[in-house]
């Protein structure tokens, strides 16, 4: 085919639009090739340089806000990626993350005598590989995305060499996210199969366009699934969880707080790339599904979570629930998906995600503070005792468990209000409900920690936990922009609104 | 300055701040200085406020600052947004004013306690809080000052909350302040649903117009009045405020006398022209509900024996009288009485602030006496505070109970010579109580050698020695606390003059001065008395309102100083009637089986269906939990299964079939 | 039956025949041929000589690393082959895009020889 093209159009370089990835990407090669050429840097300058690289990404992110709302939306090297505030929330999103696990992570690092710029090059591809997610307009773009991000972190799970917990956690995600990721490209493949291209744009064309052949709209359908295997297995969904508890646990703490707020953030980004956005045309036929999937997280995400012993464990079943609240929002989403007016299913949704994002790096942040002092220890009884030894970490513990719990004046409480009332706007009242009393039994595993937190004492012998300076730079601003957003949410909502003029 | 308005909140919160951070290190005094310095700074803001405001037209002194959105839901806008008019300024002069004296009061008065930053750091709070609620353009703003000031008052009142009464005490008016809460937030329900806005410009608008129904306009107002009884300690929810003596004393002068319970008052007048939309009944409802509380509380205070009960009951005995006013439709008079009120109160309190100190923590006045000798500017300046509230001329008090009763008398049908007489019987109860209190406590044999464990001579011996071998004697306050009661003696001496009648011998650039200032924000709803019979008798009722304070005087000076008659306290009396531990007696009896029965069903029908839901997920978490093996092959057959059912779905479920 | 599905119909089919014939074959021969197990027939078979050692037998880690490169380079080559043969047509746009491919190539090349994963230890 190729030969015979005689002309050969070069796409355009935004190369200002691209600014995010190339920060990022140029970020995560100084890192890794500076970093091995020069000998060891001085004490946190590996992290700040992340935190710097996210920062002037997410930085860059705002710039391309303020193009899109002047010029409107537009796509990148030739229809390759979607240049619109959906793109650059998410891309927003992930940089925070990104930034305050490079915080955290730093004194994790340099106290187990671990420093290096290994990790970090990692996590700067990791959210490369979101930011991608987030923006692509191309199946195999986003695929390359989605291993991107995923490749990353098999590695960043098992990033710590000694613990065989880790490295059990790593060699876990990688055959089950292989398994997934297979799953997901054969998915691409049938829809290439009914629809002649992988660009997002033009697959709506096709369905607009032709009316489908009986075959090819099966081999649609058959890819629909295997794409929501693929996606579910990354947004950690019921059934596709099964590997979240066991990698959660294992993986060291700041990783697995970056798992929950960058990876989350990129498949959810990329699922309603795929189903809202791509697909808008089958909208009734995945809405089902994901609706299953969504009450199945709900339900065993809380139900679990309240049984487990380890705070870790915990968090982790408490992320499969804010996944199946996400969800609920896709759901909703999937409603008008397409359509002129498409309700509030997609900045609810994409508000969760910067809102859980942070909340969940902060708390894995305490988590992570409480453990070192343990010697790795994240059991409930861990817990005990701190609100005598730290209160301030404590009262931060405790408003990011409020929050996560959905409790009025926190950014949780706007996030789940956020998704409820799109899925009752669309009268998915059935969901709404469920995940209402989904939210109720999962607030009593918030509470149990709070309880551990509060009123139980430690044992004599533990030692107060030492709050480190950039952990603590960034368990203070995580916990001040839950309370922030919790008082004054309305600007981020009025920013969320216009996501749904998207690029395609 | 008007531009920012903002500041006014803005130095409190961030003397909040500062102390939360550093309060601990900066400790005592400066701490207190820090607190004190931002309410003075708030003061100066507010005085530049009121001058910028003077500058304009009269019918333009209203500046709305707009801060940020705050709740933007499709047809919800509420802003977070300042309203700086006259009505506002001029609380918030007296609120920082008076807040930055008592402020002072307090460095030295809580000197050596522990939590000594804290205390600071409550008072800060509380200012913000008032300043937002005096200052909010809309019902949502002023809430949450509402709730501030009502969350700092319970902090305060239970400050020393080790003391049993002190918790109690600060639990009580938590629980009746709800009530009234529940009442503001109702009325701001129906206000939103009525105008669509909660904004006062949007409500009163509406109100003015007409283009709201009598009945939705008096069910507003009521609603609002409910809350006001609530914090303004009205009957019959007016049971918390003598209780919330238990607080330090300044925390009494600055919240439950001067500012925070007449936040109320203000609502009211805020939403005037509601008031005057409304049918006339709410308000005479108002007016006799406050007449009501007057003489009530007025008959109560002449039997306590604690100095702090008698000042609190007359707070809300003066209360009573700004809501009798309200009703009358004396909106400036209610104002005004408000200001003169803070003045004196205010002073009375930190006067017995500053007896209780000299004292060592004694409140019981049948233990004082003759402490004018030790005491000379603290006897001085309660005994001005005194003859203000008693109604003696030319001291505040007398200009503004008498602009009251005057609009009482002149509101005319049934009703009107009632209240006016019932004002009447408490101005001399009011007089006769006081005068017993300064007779008590400054006159007469001094009664504290009697407890006290060294009997010492009290002339004569050098201050400094008290306390340090366990003997007792009562010693002046430090400068810092008499430096307050100077300045707020002065005013409360000279207050009157903001606001003097139209009397024949008074020049005109001197009469109706406030009435003049307030008049862009109240014309809607103040009353027009020129011309009734009452008006052009008025010179004639102030002799008789004189009269009547010199009765009361009279009296209590011939029982209590001269003893020619032996005093009559019955016991019902200083029980309030019954009163409160009615309520308590029913909240422990029938009430108390009805929470009984309630508590049975939540503990057997609700709790049982909670624990059931709890078993049952533990249950179903053991089982769900058991396929959870760690083992990556279940894992992926698990996925698998996944697979071939969403397989399923799509192709069979929504392709072939 | 979807038109789809029916053209995978003859797919059905031919394992269908495929399963058959094979089982049939292997299952005629089963139940005619005799079964004399001896030591020597149940080694595994290596070409005729003797096997060394047991079946499972762990290969040394270095070489890991060796079959890594190669994969990596294997890639790259596979990348550069296709535009190699149609360098003209692509221009300043694909060079420049294969320069960006392989200086990020040659970065982990950089970072995996500082780090001393090419020496042989």
């Amino acid at each position: 085919m190729l030969a015979q093209d005689d002309f050969f159009l070069a796409p355009g370089i935004e190369w200002f639009h691209l600014g995010p990835v190339i920060a990022l990407v140029s970020g995560a090669l100084v890192l890794l090739v500076v970093g091995a050429l020069t000998p060891r840097w001085p004490r946190g300058l590996y992290a700040y340089v992340t935190a710097l690289t996210a920062a002037v990404a997410g930085g860059l992110a705002v710039f391309n806000w303020n193009d899109i709302t002047d010029d409107g939306v537009s796509t990148l090297v030739g229809g390759a990626l979607a240049f619109d505030t959906f793109a650059q929330m998410i891309t927003i999103t992930v940089c925070a993350a990104t930034l305050l696990v490079a915080l955290v992570t730093d004194d994790e690092l340099r106290r187990a005598g671990k420093d290096g710029p290994e990790v970090y090059a990692l996590f700067l591809i990791a959210a490369t590989g979101a930011v991608v997610m987030g923006s692509a307009n191309d199946l195999i773009l986003l695929f390359l995305g989605l291993e991107t991000l995923s490749l990353a972190l098999y590695v960043l799970a098992a990033s710590d060499r000694e613990r065989p917990t880790s490295q059990e956690a790593g060699i876990k995600y990688f055959v089950l996210g292989g398994f997934a990721s297979a799953f997901f490209l054969y998915g691409i493949a049938l829809i290439y199969g009914g629809t002649q291209s992988t660009n997002i744009g033009e697959i709506i064309g096709s369905f607009q366009t032709s009316v489908l052949l009986d075959g090819k709209d099966t081999l649609v359908l058959a890819g629909i699934a295997l794409l929501i295997v693929g996606l579910g297995f990354k947004v950690a969904a019921v059934p596709f969880h099964m590997w979240t508890p066991d990698v959660y646990q294992g993986a060291p703490t700041n990783v697995t707080a970056f798992m929950a707020s960058v990876g989350k953030a990129g498949a959810f980004a990329a699922m309603l790339r795929v189903l809202v956005i791509a697909l808008p045309f089958h909208r009734d036929d995945w809405r089902p599904a994901i609706w299953v999937l969504a009450v199945l997280s709900l339900v065993i995400g809380s139900v679990l979570a309240v049984v487990q012993t380890d705070v870790k464990r915990m968090l982790a079943y408490s992320s499969i629930s804010h996944a199946g609240f996400i969800l609920v929002g896709v759901e909703a989403a999937g409603h008008n998906a397409g359509e002129l007016a498409p309700g509030d299913g997609m900045p609810s949704v994409l508000t969760y995600l910067l809102l859980y994002s942070v909340l969940t790096v902060g708390s894995f942040a305490v988590v992570s503070l409480v453990a070192r002092n343990n010697g790795g220890d994240t059991s409930l009884d861990a817990f005990k005792g701190l609100a005598q030894r730290r209160p301030t970490i404590a009262l931060a513990l405790t408003v990011f468990l409020l929050a996560q719990a959905g409790v009025p004046l926190t950014s949780g409480f706007i996030a789940k209000w956020g998704v409820i009332q799109a899925a009752v706007e669309e009268e998915s009242y059935a969901i709404a409900i469920i995940a209402m009393v989904a939210a109720v039994v999962a607030a009593f595993l918030y509470l149990r920690i709070m309880v551990s937190t509060w009123l139980e004492t430690g044992a004599e012998s533990t030692e107060r936990e030492a709050v480190p300076f950039s952990t603590g730079v960034a368990v203070f601003s995580a916990a001040a922009f839950t309370l922030l957003i919790g008082v004054w949410p309305g600007w981020l909502l009025d920013a969320a609104e216009s996501v749904t003029t998207y690029a395609k | 300055m008007l531009d920012v308005i903002w500041l006014i909140p803005a130095f409190p919160l961030a003397g909040f701040l500062l102390i939360l951070l550093f309060g601990r290190r900066l400790g005592e005094p400066k701490s207190g200085y820090l607190a004190s310095a931002m309410v003075l700074a708030s003061f100066v803001v507010s005085v530049g406020a009121y001058f910028d405001l003077l500058s304009m037209d009269s019918h333009e002194r209203a500046h709305i600052e707009t801060l940020f959105s705050w709740v933007p839901v499709s047809s919800l806008q509420i802003d977070m947004a300042f309203l700086a008019d006259p009505l506002s300024i001029t609380m918030c002069l007296f609120v920082t004013g008076i807040g930055f004296l008592i402020h002072l009061f307090a460095v030295g008065y809580m000197h050596g306690d522990p939590n000594f930053s804290k205390f600071f750091l409550y008072l800060n709070l509380f200012v913000l809080s008032m300043t937002i609620l005096v200052l909010g353009e809309n019902l949502l703003v002023t809430f949450l000052g509402w709730e501030g000031v009502g969350t700092c008052s319970y902090l305060l009142i239970s400050f020393w909350h080790q003391r049993e009464s002190a918790a109690t005490a600060g639990k009580k008016a938590f629980v009746t302040n709800r009530v009234g809460d529940w009442g503001f937030m109702l009325a701001m329900f129906l206000g939103f649903e009525a105008v669509g806005s909660v904004s006062y410009h949007a409500l009163n608008g509406a109100a003015e117009a007409g283009s709201l129904a009598t009945s939705t306009a008096t069910g507003i107002a009521l609603l609002l009045f409910v809350g006001a009884v609530g914090k303004s300690a009205q009957l019959p929810l007016y049971i918390w405020l003598p209780d919330a003596m238990e607080g330090p004393t300044p925390v009494s002068a600055l919240i439950h006398a001067a500012t925070m319970v007449t936040a109320g008052v203000f609502l009211m007048t805020r939403m005037n022209p509601m008031l005057a939309a409304a049918a006339p009944e709410a308000s005479t409802i108002i007016a006799v509900v406050g007449a009501l509380t007057a003489l009530f509380a007025a008959t109560i205070a002449v039997a306590q024996t604690d100095i702090k009960k008698v000042l609190a009951y007359s707070t809300v005995s003066q209360l009573g009288y700004m809501f009798l006013a309200v009703g009358s439709g004396a909106f400036v008079a209610a104002i005004f009485h408000m200001v003169t009120h803070a003045f004196f109160k205010a002073l009375m309190f930190l006067g017995s602030g500053s007896v209780i100190h000299g004292m060592h923590h004694e409140q019981d006045m049948r233990k004082m006496g003759a402490l004018r000798k030790l005491m000379p500017i603290t006897a001085a300046t309660f005994i001005v505070g005194w003859l203000a509230i008693a109604g003696v001329p030319p001291f505040a008090g007398f200009w503004s109970k008498d602009e009251i009763l005057l609009f009482a008398l002149a509101k005319g049908g049934t009703w009107g010579p009632i209240l006016y007489v019932v004002g009447l019987v408490t101005a001399v109860l009011t007089a006769f109580y006081m005068t017993r209190q300064v007779i008590m406590v400054f006159f007469g044999e001094a009664k504290w050698e009697s407890h006290a464990n060294a009997a010492e001579a009290p002339e004569g011996e050098d201050e400094m020695t008290h306390g340090a071998h366990g003997e007792f004697k009562p010693h002046e306050s430090p400068p810092i606390m008499l430096f307050p009661l100077v300045v707020l003696a002065g005013l409360a001496a000279v207050g009157g003059l903001i606001q003097l009648p139209a009397f024949g011998f008074i020049p005109d650039g001197w009469q109706h001065k406030l009435e003049h200032w307030l008049e862009p924000v109240v014309e809607a709803g103040e009353a027009h008395i020129a011309g009734t019979s009452a008006y052009d008798n008025k010179e004639l009722l102030a002799l008789l309102a004189i009269a009547c304070a010199l009765i009361g005087i009279g009296v209590a000076v011939a029982i209590y100083a001269k003893k020619l008659v032996k005093p009559v306290e019955p016991q019902l009396l200083a029980d309030g009637w019954k009163y409160d531990s009615g309520v308590s007696a029913f909240m422990g009896g029938p009430g108390r089986k009805a929470f009984e029965a309630i508590a049975w069903f939540d503990k057997n029908v609700v709790d049982g269906a909670v624990h059931g839901v709890a078993k049952l997920v533990g249950g179903a978490g053991g089982q769900i939990r058991k396929t959870q093996t760690g083992n990556v092959r279940n894992y992926a057959g698990i996925v698998g299964v996944g697979v071939v059912l969403l397989l399923a779905w799509f192709v069979i479920g929504r392709g072939v079939l | 039956m979807s038109l789809f599905l029916r053209d995978y119909l003859t797919v059905v089919w031919f394992g269908l025949a495929a399963i058959l014939l094979a089982g049939l074959l292997l299952g005629v021969a089963a139940a005619v041929r005799p079964s004399r197990p001896s030591k020597e027939k149940l080694i595994a078979y290596e070409s005729g000589v003797d096997p060394v050692g047991m079946g499972w037998s762990q290969s040394q880690i270095r070489y890991y690393v060796f079959a890594l490169l190669f994969v990596i380079f294997d890639v790259e080559a596979v990348f550069i082959f296709p535009w190699a043969t149609a360098v003209e047509r692509y221009g300043w746009f694909g060079l420049i895009t294969m320069l960006i491919f392989i200086v990020l190539l040659l970065d982990g090349l950089v970072y995996a020889w500082k780090r001393g994963l090419l020496r042989w230890v």
